[in-house]
């Protein structure tokens, strides 16, 4: 019988990766790989923010990650390629939060914590809260579906079609705000974005359509999150990065099956 | 004129400080197939992109028939390596019809055999096929169409053009062609529209299927789907616009 600290920790892991599964296919579909991991570096941003004002940290990632999403969709573009754009966000974002946490004289902040997760210290609040995150990312999926789908190929159609493009990318850039709030205590700032593409790009090997594509992410996401753990508790190894591991385990064997398969 | 699926009055448009449209006026009639040619650079995607409403003009205005529903046909289709989508699944999402409208479609596209397909794995005729089916099965009152021809050999590029004409029959769609090539045109062209930053010229392309010499420069198998079209212009342009030819180099039909 798993105790209960088993559980919370299972729970925590599995309610980020059910999400990120699908939320990751769209970013591997609309190629938002590096948006993704601009929002994700600016949680650090956040945390420094949420200690400093005393805020909860899932707040202040929220804040920051939607502050910066709104600067790269507003900039798009404009002055600099969206590539550079995102390339110098993401490290500036990354470098700011570093040095807002070593301004916080005050406090003892445990920085490798956040950079790569802290997920045997979730509490029950921290698991409501992540369950609520993670339904509201696949709640919005399941209801912008089909245009999400639309504007995901080709917006021309989209607009076409009498759809909202730019609408359905702010909403889905709102859904993956959410899920860095929530998913830091669980892998980190370094490591969401793998946590949102890897288990999608195992899922690809395996499918002819979209929803498919979704369905088998959230379960590859949950694979790794459970064998991760398992395994960090097996070699004493820190949770997160083995969750990750995991996940690039999933799609290599993922990958040869899919060789040998097709050969035969 | 009030009968008009689509008006535009005075159309302008401003776009990195260059101004790339400007007084162009234009309207489509129900059933009508019109082709707008423009060398590159002449604002014809930029044109085309406001009539569907994916750009607001800067300058005058666009009256849409209300109710009005566009099928749009792009170039072609950016679809990553990572995105699994079917032929069936990508027919579905242009919306709910019923089952034997859609079957009619497939049908008459020569679909059937390539439903279970891969959208990444079509060729070039084969991906055209299904956009178009994709546009033809919200029904639309307007059928546009960005370059769609690209890309395709002159028998294809024929066959394509007999298609869309046997779709305007058919469904009694009006038909906005946009294209590149600015002597040979779809010959069903009601009329031809040709756009450089303004309307320069409009007119009807010259039926040549039965000269031989043409016959010849069309190649076998294209039977009468395209024609060429005589540029007739009164001005001359001064700046430094890269035509495909010199408006000179227009009067080869005659």
């Amino acid at each position: 019988m798993p105790d209960e600290f088993l559980i919370r920790v299972a729970l925590a892991a599995i309610g980020v990766a059910v999400a990120a599964g699908p939320l990751g296919c769209f970013v591997l579909w609309r190629r938002m790989v590096y948006f993704g991991d601009t929002i994700s570096h600016a949680s650090l941003l956040g945390v420094a923010f949420a200690l400093a004002l005393n805020l909860p940290v899932v707040l202040g990632v929220l804040i920051c990650a939607l502050g910066v999403a709104a600067v790269i969709l507003t900039a798009e573009g404009r002055l600099h390629h969206t590539d550079t754009l995102l390339g110098v966000s993401a490290h500036a974002a990354l470098a700011l939060g570093l040095v807002a946490v070593g301004f916080l004289s005050g406090v003892k902040v445990d920085l490798l914590s956040y950079l790569i997760g802290d997920i045997l210290a979730v509490s029950w609040q921290d698991i409501w809260i992540i369950w609520a995150g993670a339904s509201l990312c696949l709640g919005l999926l399941i209801w912008r579906w089909q245009p999400l789908l639309v504007s995901s190929l080709d917006r021309e159609m989209a607009l076409a079609h009498g759809q909202n493009p730019r609408r359905e990318g702010v909403l889905f850039t709102l859904a993956l705000a959410v899920l860095v709030a929530v998913a830091i205590k669980v892998v980190g700032a370094l490591l969401i974005t793998a946590l949102l593409i890897i288990p999608a790009a195992t899922a690809r090997l395996g499918s002819a359509t979209p929803e498919r594509m979704a369905i088998l992410a959230a379960i590859a996401g949950v694979v790794s999150a459970v064998a991760g753990l398992a395994g960090s508790f097996r070699f004493d190894t820190p949770t997160g990065p083995s969750i990750v591991v995991a996940a690039v385990g999933l799609l290599i064997v993922g990958s040869l099956v899919r060789k040998v398969a097709g050969r035969g | 004129m009030s009968n008009a699926l689509i008006t535009v009055d005075g159309l302008g448009l401003v776009f990195d400080g260059r101004h790339v449209l400007h007084d162009v006026n234009f309207t489509l009639d129900p059933a009508e197939i019109v082709t707008v040619v423009g060398p590159n650079g002449s604002g014809k995607s930029s044109f085309l992109k406001c009539l569907i409403g994916a750009i607001k003009p800067t300058e005058g205005k666009i009256i849409r028939k209300p109710g009005l529903k566009i099928g749009y046909v792009p170039q072609k289709l950016h679809l990553d390596q990572a995105f699994p989508m079917t032929v069936s699944r990508f027919l579905k999402l242009a919306g709910s019809v019923s089952q034997a409208d859609k079957a009619g479609i497939v049908e008459k596209l020569g679909l059937k055999d390539v439903l279970a397909r891969q959208i990444a794995d079509l060729s070039g005729g084969q991906l055209q096929r299904v956009l178009l089916a994709h546009a033809l099965i919200g029904k639309p009152d307007i059928l546009v169409l960005d370059e769609a021809a690209q890309g395709l050999d002159q028998p294809a590029v024929a066959g394509f053009y007999r298609l869309i004409e046997e779709v305007r029959r058919d469904m009694g769609c009006a038909v906005l062609m946009v294209s590149h090539d600015l002597h040979v045109v779809m010959s069903a062209s009601d009329r031809v529209v040709c756009l450089n930053g303004h309307v320069c010229c409009e007119g009807t392309p010259t039926i040549v299927s039965a000269a031989p010499e043409y016959r010849q420069l069309f190649g076998h198998g294209t039977e009468g789907a395209l024609a060429l079209y005589r540029h007739v212009h009164d001005h001359n342009h001064d700046h430094s616009h890269t035509h495909d030819d010199s408006h000179e180099g227009h009067d080869h039909a005659g």
